[in-house]
């Protein structure tokens, strides 16, 4: 259990966390997500115990992380942002050093050791020094340091920054696996990451919290939530159609994107309309050699959300959810 | 305690993963000869003790002492894995000792590595070694001291040069602290007699040299202990007031 209540953080004028609260609960990945500078970081940065609140609490497993800072340390991995490490170490030694100040003895130290190496696929590198590897072995590594003493709450700052695809997919693969019975709190500014693996999103912009949602429902806010795609090979027939939907009762508004013949409908109020337009298509007898239904664009809320179109600093934004 | 030993031997092994231990001890070594041989005039005096070798200590490790704190804690700070040594489950004074500590033992490597001189003045006659072991003793604690203030000005900084340039300017106040040059300069400011006396009394020079006659003094020891324990809780301090920036 994470229990966050009233966390502050200002840095004299600056206020970097303003008074957020939540709780996340065993089975929860929770995606973290805002803009640059928006309080992502530091607010796992005082949870994993690095920096001290200005105000407010927060709790891990039961422990206070500032009265009962190491109870509460031994029972997160934490990947700080960049995944830092001693660079001159060798992994091996690396890993073997946090193996010693987890308290990881005998057995359950050899299983683990051996369990992170092969998970994260580090045995070919074991014995070169950490400056040396690639930023997606590096990472790798930090993710491996941990999860090493196979922790209750894993807190990941942008655990996949600069990896390539198949080596963020690997670790969406390793975060999915673990699941099951732990917190895992990741940052990411990457949307689709948030769809990917975690089963509860909160936005944070200018230090608070403006969602927190499952990415489902983040992503019904959206205008695309149900909007329908349509492809024309032919022009004329794609401005007829475009009439016909735009006659539409249900439909809101039609985009058109004439570089590759596309017509997106967007509904009113996130209505379904894809039985409607299938069969607008079918009696009109378009040729139409795409259809597709969308699920709405995570980046457009996120946009819509942390940048709102107008300018009202004046009153805060409103928490949703 | 298994936490400090931990972090010791981390640090340890770092030293001697880099070239730094390597150049560091080579140098030492070649500085500490030369300034016996030539300036302290080694043979030309005629006689079997270790003094011209023990007299240059405080000015040898004026500037190579910052050498190994420097990096100490600029570097965790520049390299951003102070985030991840803070948010394992040790304690802040733990660090600070855990380092300190295998900063202090490799100083004492390099040291020890000077025995050959030793060996050479016992050779060529009988030299009273009870008090080459009372100056080894003083000449490692006055190094103790000098790299718990530069673990301080390392903590102050991310920039290795900045926390070399700051200890080497500390350091060599305090080991001028007994000399007119220092003491002048707080008459000039009008400062209380009491006050002058009493930073007269934190050179290291006068406690080294007390403890380099052959004679080891529990007020000597003292002020060593407390010089390293005071400078050590000041880079605590620092550390947790600005680790994050």
């Amino acid at each position: 259990m994470i229990e966050i209540t009233h966390l502050t953080k200002r840095y004299g004028a600056l206020t970097a966390v303003d008074d957020v609260s939540f709780t996340v609960a065993p089975g929860e990945v929770l995606g973290f997500l805002g803009p640059n500078g928006a309080g992502k970081s530091t607010t796992m940065k005082m949870i994993a115990g690095f920096l001290t609140p200005t105000a407010g609490s927060a709790r891990v497993c039961g422990h206070d992380v500032e009265s009962d800072a190491l109870a509460a340390r031994r029972c997160i991995g934490y990947l700080p942002e960049g995944a830092p490490s001693y660079g001159e170490m060798t992994v091996r030694g690396f890993l073997e050093f946090i193996a010693d100040v987890r308290e990881l003895r005998g057995e359950r130290r050899r299983a683990r050791l051996d369990d992170v190496i092969g998970r994260l696929q580090l045995r070919s590198v074991l014995t070169q020094t950490i400056e040396t590897l690639s930023k997606g072995f590096r990472r790798r590594v930090g993710l491996a340091q941990a999860i090493l003493h196979d922790p209750q709450v894993l807190i990941l700052d942008e655990p996949t920054d600069g990896l390539d695809p198949n080596q963020k997919h690997e670790v969406r693969a390793l975060i999915e696996a673990m699941s099951a019975d732990k917190i895992i709190v990741i940052s990411t500014h990457i949307l689709e990451e948030v769809d990917a693996v975690c089963n509860r999103a909160i936005i944070i912009a200018n230090g608070r919290i403006v969602a927190d949602e499952k990415p489902q429902s983040l992503e019904a806010r959206s205008r695309y939530h149900n909007a329908v795609t349509l492809g024309f090979a032919d022009a004329a027939e794609m401005g007829r159609a475009r009439a016909a939907l735009e006659a539409m009762p249900q439909v809101a508004a039609v985009e058109v994107r004439e570089r590759d013949g596309r017509l997106t409908a967007l509904p009113r109020d996130g209505e379904l309309v894809l039985p409607a337009i299938t069969e607008l298509a079918r009696s009109h007898r378009w040729n139409v050699n795409e259809l597709h239904l969308e699920s709405g664009r995570l980046d457009e809320v996120f946009r819509a959300i942390t940048n709102p179109p107008a300018n009202p600093p004046a009153n805060p934004p409103a928490t949703g959810g | 305690m298994r936490n400090i030993a931990i972090l010791f031997r981390r640090e340890l092994a770092s030293y001697f993963a880099t070239p730094l231990a390597y150049v560091f001890i080579v140098i030492f070594l070649l500085l500490a000869g030369a300034f016996t041989f030539y300036l302290g005039g080694f043979y030309d005096r005629g006689q079997a003790d270790l003094d011209p070798f023990f007299n240059f200590h405080p000015w040898l490790y004026l500037f190579l002492i910052p050498a190994i704190s420097m990096r100490l804690w600029a570097e965790e700070r520049k390299s951003g894995s102070i985030e991840l040594l803070m948010t394992l489950p040790i304690t802040l004074s733990q660090a600070v000792w855990g380092k300190f500590l295998a900063a202090w033992a490799f100083a004492g490597i390099a040291l020890a590595l000077t025995f050959p001189l030793w060996i050479t003045v016992n050779y060529l006659g009988s030299p009273d070694n009870g008090a080459i072991l009372a100056a080894y003793i003083g000449s490692f604690l006055m190094a103790g001291g000098f790299l718990a203030i530069g673990a301080c000005m390392s903590a102050l900084t991310r920039n290795q040069v900045i926390a070399f340039i700051l200890a080497v300017v500390v350091c060599f106040l305090f080991t001028l602290s007994g000399f007119p040059l220092v003491l002048d300069f707080f008459r000039g400011i009008a400062a209380p007699g009491a006050l002058v006396d009493a930073i007269a009394s934190l050179s290291f020079l006068s406690h080294f040299q007390s403890i380099a006659k052959g004679v080891i003094d529990l007020r000597d020891l003292v002020y060593f202990a407390l010089v390293i324990g005071s400078w050590l809780a000041a880079t605590a301090l620092v550390l947790d007031l600005k680790k994050a920036d």
